[in-house]
């Protein structure tokens, strides 16, 4: 029982790294109606720039953040330009093509530079330990955890006490309206991406530190990421961090429960089981022709 | 599909034309491993008519209804897997008798396709890609997994003939390819030209205006979706026997998934000769991009790069492009006075009879 309770912490604290990264993935589908299969390239991105800052200039992964984050929100409004607004006509379809090569790039790109050995991030949370109610938790968990609460706080005060947060609202809303109101909706789309980004290198911080990964770990996160997103409802950030906890948490109890080799599965099932109830996703609304 | 009386000599022309180019290439394929038969090329020549395959039959499902779905993989590797299950379980005598059971495990690759389509069917667009992608890793962790079954990440060994050495060994596996290529193109064909085929058409237009006029959305759906998929299958057990060790991570492989639908997409979605003209370009140059840069990953670079030149410079794909080039040559041709028939020229230009998605209109 202890194991089951101390497997359901441990879930919701790594819950809230994948909370994260999906926010950021059901953000850029909600503003711009399209899946970006490369979140999970652009967090091991976020990663391996951290691993390039600690092992040149030593710096310690979570303050690696105040450059990798700014970078990340760059590279997130440049491939917005690029690549995603050219798309005039069928661009749920293309966009999704596009975003897989975004993907192929980056792995490839990765690959070149840091070879497919694995790596991890390392500091001294990695290891260092501190008991409560008996449970034996890695700080690790516990920074990664408070993070994910700032940065999805701070996601959250913007998207709701802001001026700019109401014009991401509204675009997601319905995009024409928006447009019709004075939305600047192209701009709006571009930094949406970008935050979208930014909170992907955030997340490959703690993903980094918390797994030894390679530039082909992404294919493994963004399948994870996309049913979370769809099993949250897609473009709803409520959804997205309800599945999180709610994925992360079962699939860390079968862990102990069944075994290890079939955690990951139970996702998916989760996933099929959820869609022949809801097909719309928990927080999903169901529109025509849309979803 | 008959021109107007006034154009009966160029769309006659054309088709006479057309005819010569696929007789030409089919006696091309054919003629193929006795032009060249050493391993190299007819390894390059079974790669290449193996995606010729994939993304005709991913085309049928992808193409005509506009559902696209980026784990095929699963199929494939499923295809691959049962095959070798079925040649492990029943001991076959290597060399041709296991080709017979090529239908069988495409039979049950289309039993898995009914359960899967069934319930990823039930979401639509961004959600439908989402949960092919997720199945398709469903089945490379049950590959992983089911360790007494499959071997798991250990991989399973199947048997081969000694008999085929030398330059002789890849043949077999090219004709039946082959076969299982032109098998697609028949039924994609057939598909094209059928009530059902204009079925899935329109559901790729608007589904709902489909169902409302009495298309039974459901129902095709499922179809393409099954047939498709049982094609997939045949073709994955071909592959499956051909390379003789399977690996869930390799057969199950979402980049697999991807080619398929990049080579549709190249070559012009929801046309017949799209597909085959995207694999065709596309197979051996990613092969040899593969062959060169392999070992440092770069290959996959120049993957990303051709994957988005393709989609931001010809988003509708060569073959419909290049129609519409004909299709403005001949009006110049004809002068101002026969442009008041856009519709005639246009189809005549070939076998694609425009759509709307086709011109653009698939809502942004």
């Amino acid at each position: 029982m202890t194991l089951v309770l101390e497997a359901a912490v441990l879930g919701i604290l790594t819950g809230g790294v994948y909370a994260l990264m999906a926010s950021g993935l059901t953000l850029i589908f909600g503003v711009m109606r399209i899946i970006n299969v490369g979140h999970g390239a652009l967090v091991v991105l976020g990663a391996y720039l951290s691993f390039a800052l600690f092992s040149s200039l030593h710096m310690d992964p979570f303050v690696s953040l105040v450059v990798t984050m700014p970078v990340m929100f760059l590279l997130g409004v440049l491939l917005q330009l690029v690549f995603i607004r050219p798309l005039k006509t069928d661009r749920e379809a293309l966009s999704v093509l596009v975003t897989y090569a975004i993907a192929l790039g980056i792995e490839g790109v990765l690959g070149y530079i840091f070879t497919t050995n694995y790596v991890e991030l390392r500091g001294w949370y990695e290891t260092a330990t501190f008991a409560i109610f008996g449970f034996h938790i890695t700080w690790v968990y516990v920074f990664g955890f408070a993070l994910c609460l700032l940065i999805l706080g701070g996601l959250f005060l913007m998207l709701y006490r802001t001026a700019f947060g109401g014009a991401i609202r509204a675009t997601m809303l319905n995009r024409t309206a928006a447009q019709l109101i004075g939305v600047d909706v192209d701009r709006v789309a571009a930094i949406a991406f970008g935050i979208g980004v930014a909170t992907a290198a955030a997340g490959g911080v703690v993903f980094g530190i918390t797994n030894a990964f390679n530039p082909g770990s992404h294919y493994d996160l963004i399948s994870r990421l996309l049913t979370i997103i769809v099993l949250g409802g897609l473009g709803s950030l409520r959804g997205a961090i309800i599945a999180a906890l709610l994925m992360l948490v079962t699939e860390d109890i079968t862990q102990v429960l069944i075994s290890p080799v079939w955690a990951n599965f139970v996702f998916f099932v989760i996933l099929v089981a959820i869609l022949i109830v809801r097909p719309q996703g928990l927080y999903g609304v169901r529109v025509r022709d849309r979803i | 599909m008959s021109g107007t009386p006034t154009l009966a000599i160029r769309p006659a022309r054309a088709t006479a034309l057309k005819a010569f180019g696929l007789a030409l290439l089919a006696l091309l394929a054919l003629l193929l491993p006795v032009v060249a038969p050493d391993p190299a090329t007819t390894n390059m020549a079974i790669f290449t008519v193996m995606y010729v395959g994939l993304a005709t039959s991913w085309n049928i499902m992808g193409g005509y209804t506009g559902y696209i779905s980026l784990g095929h993989a699963a199929f494939f590797g499923f295809g691959a897997y049962s095959f070798g299950l079925m040649l492990i379980h029943f001991n076959v005598t290597p060399g041709y008798p296991p080709f017979a059971l090529v239908p069988v495990a495409g039979l049950l690759t289309a039993v898995l396709a009914v359960g899967i389509g069934w319930i990823a069917l039930r979401t639509r667009a961004a959600t439908f890609v989402i949960v092919t992608i997720a199945f398709m890793f469903m089945l490379q962790l049950l590959g992983e997994n089911l360790v007494e079954l499959t071997g798991g990440g250990a991989g399973l060994g199947l048997p081969y003939s000694h008999d085929w050495g030398g330059d002789f060994f890849n043949i077999p596996y090219y004709y039946a390819m082959l076969a299982l290529a032109v098998l697609a193109l028949v039924i994609s064909w057939w598909i094209r030209r059928s009530k059902f085929g204009l079925g899935l058409l329109a559901i790729r237009d608007d589904e709902d205006k489909a169902l409302a006029v009495g298309v039974p959305t459901r129902g095709f759906k499922l179809t393409a979706f099954v047939i498709s998929a049982l094609l997939v299958g045949m073709i994955g057990a071909v592959y499956g026997y051909y390379i003789t060790y399977l690996y869930p991570q390799f057969v199950f492989d979402p980049l697999i998934g991807i080619s398929m639908v990049l080579m549709a997409f190249f070559g012009g979605l929801g046309t017949l000769s799209g597909p085959v003209i995207g694999a065709l370009l596309l197979e051996p140059a990613q092969l040899e991009f593969a062959y060169r840069l392999g070992a440092s990953k770069l290959y996959l670079v120049f993957y990303a790069a051709v994957f988005l030149i393709v989609i931001l410079l010809l988003p509708r794909g060569i073959v419909p492009s290049v129609a519409d080039l004909v299709r403005g040559w001949r009006r110049r041709q004809m002068g101002p006075t026969a442009g008041g028939s856009r519709k005639a020229p246009a189809a005549s230009a070939g076998e694609e009879p425009p759509t709307p998605a086709q011109q653009g209109l698939a809502s942004p």
